[in-house]
């Protein structure tokens, strides 16, 4: 049961205008890899580009599932999600008018999450309780930190092997940052995840992190094998902390 | 239960239309529902992808005037019998939705708003230099001789009317309820979300088309036997169309019930203008509900429902818990 990821050399950006210059990452079964960069270095973009929802101009991005090898260029979006990628997107994007078990029901989108629907609702609603109660109410009337919750918990209903995380500090109170942080790595060990997070939050995002990439101007500057030499190393205090 | 309660509310409302093709001898009854119901045909049809996909559509009136052409073409041609025209309208107009769906499809907002309106200003040209059904100068169609079992064939479109109008809401409270509904509503929440969770939306946005562009179909096949002269001024009435998406907002868009409810109240309430005032102030009677209710009450009156409910429910779980 090994999962992996690896992206090899991808170039990627909008229009005219080239965001990540040949950026390589792999992320192997059971790790937490995080992506380290501040805004407008290409940390979403990369993790569109594994989703689906941007081509690469060159690269290959390789699934490998079981010892299966499946390429991810060229695949839609729902065949990603299909293949047990799961993304908790930057900012949330919850379906604000739907309520909060809409919004979960349509986590499990893909035919195979059907199947398991009720169990995984139960498991997401022990989880993040606050989210039962909360069950009929809006998802865009909560609070900024139970809708990253539930954000987390609409990923985790498609039953994903990969989880991938993009930001889940934006826009939360310190707080609830920590609090969300703690709980994607509680929800990584039950379930035996595999997770890349990308984050500007230096601070909160080695606390969880096996291993990590520096991102700067679209290229990875710098990789760090555990969290101890990422958080002792000059160039990203230098980057991150200004010291 | 809720399943029960639908199919039952299907067959009274069956019982009834036929019941009144029985008891009604006045015919200006069956005119005056023929047209509320095909505003409810129509609003339901705008409703699947302007409400519950949110991709307002400023053309869909379009389909039906192409539903209305098609009927002209295929009688003229072949003289096919009524609802054998029907389900060719609604087949043609289902698969121009499903084209024209993937040309404009991929513009959001404003832009698939004007894309729409262009379209059906290309439909009405059409039709106005096709001389075959018209032309400019428009055509007559007869009513066939055959009314079927029915005293007069207005009672018999009458009575095709009530089994559309049913058939549409059936097909877009199960499109609203089915697992297609969920990701609809993913879509008009937010289109990128949902294609990041997994949902399909590029075809559920072409599904959702092709079914607009069939019911609008169905609305207009039978439209130039009911009005026997048609021309592209009254096939791409302003009023129709207007209509079209005025009923959805009135009733409620987010709902498959919204559409049927502003079709129904709005529809009688021009009838009885049109009776009683002067169909000229039609438009005005449109106008002024819609502006009263995208003020006070911008979900609709289905909106209004569901927030009752909604409250009434707290308020339940509240005395349980």
């Amino acid at each position: 049961m090994a999962n992996s990821i690896e992206v090899k050399n991808i170039d990627a950006g909008y229009g005219s205008v080239k965001v990540l210059h040949s950026v390589s990452i792999d992320v192997q079964d059971g790790e937490t890899v995080v992506i380290l960069g501040s805004n407008g270095n290409g940390k979403s973009t990369l993790i569109k580009c594994i989703t689906g929802i941007l081509a690469p101009s060159a690269g290959e991005i390789i699934l490998k599932l079981d010892g299966q090898e499946i390429d991810l260029i060229g695949k839609k979006p729902e065949e990603i999600v299909e293949l047990g990628i799961s993304l908790v997107p930057e900012g949330r994007r919850l379906f604000p008018s739907l309520t909060v078990e809409e919004n979960l029901m349509l986590g499990a989108y893909k035919e195979s999450a059907r199947v398991n629907i009720e169990d995984n609702l139960d498991m997401v609603y022990e989880a993040f309780p606050v989210l039962k109660e909360r069950s009929r109410q809006a998802a865009g009337s909560m609070s900024g930190g139970e809708q990253q919750m539930l954000a987390i918990g609409r990923a985790l209903m498609s039953e994903p092997k990969i989880l991938l995380v993009d930001e889940p500090s934006v826009g939360l109170a310190p707080i609830f940052v920590s609090r969300t942080i703690a709980k994607i790595k509680e929800l990584k060990e039950q379930k035996n995840l595999t997770v890349l997070m990308a984050e500007q939050n230096f601070n909160q995002a080695v606390k969880v992190a096996d291993r990590g990439y520096v991102i700067v101007h679209g290229q990875i500057e710098f990789e760090g094998k555990d969290a101890e030499s990422l958080s002792n190393n000059e160039m990203i205090k230098q980057y991150y902390l200004g010291l | 239960m809720k399943i029960n309660g639908f199919w039952i509310g299907v067959l009274i409302v069956l019982a009834l239309g036929y019941a009144f093709t029985f008891f009604v001898d006045n015919e200006f009854y069956f005119f005056a529902v023929y047209v509320v119901l095909q505003g409810l045909i129509m609003a339901v049809a705008w409703n699947v992808l302007g409400g519950f996909t949110g991709y307002v559509n400023f053309g869909s009136a379009g389909f039906f005037a192409v539903g209305v052409y098609t009927s002209i073409a295929l009688n003229k041609a072949f003289a096919l019998p009524l609802p054998l025209i029907i389900v060719a309208s609604a087949c043609i107009c289902g698969l121009i939705g499903l084209g024209t769906g993937y040309l404009t499809l991929r513009l959001k907002g404003v832009y698939f708003a004007i894309a729409t309106l262009a379209m059906a200003i290309v439909f009405e040209t059409v039709a106005n230099n096709w001389e075959y059904v018209g032309g400019a100068a428009g055509t007559y169609v007869l009513q066939p001789e055959n009314s079927f079992f029915f005293d007069s064939y207005v009672e018999f479109l009458f009575m095709v009317m009530v089994i559309l109008a049913v058939f549409a809401t059936a097909l877009s409270r199960y499109l609203s309820i089915s697992k297609i509904g969920q990701g609809l509503a993913a879509i008009r929440d937010d289109e990128t979300a949902a294609e990041c969770m997994g949902v399909p939306t590029l075809r559920l946005k072409l599904i959702s088309a092709s079914i607009m562009g069939g019911l609008m179909g169905i609305a207009g096949a039978p439209f130039p036997f009911f009005i026997s002269f048609v021309d592209p001024l009254s096939a791409f009435s302003l009023l129709i169309a207007v209509n079209a998406i005025a009923m959805p907002m009135i009733g409620g868009t987010a709902y498959w019930y919204g559409p049927v409810i502003g079709a129904l109240l709005l529809g009688t309430i021009q009838e009885i203008t049109t009776v009683t005032i002067s169909s000229e102030l039609n438009l005005l009677v449109v106008g002024s509900l819609l502006v009263a209710f995208i003020t006070l009450a911008p979900q609709g009156i289905a909106g209004l429902i569901h927030d009752l409910k909604n409250g009434r429910q707290k308020a339940k779980d509240k005395s349980h818990g």
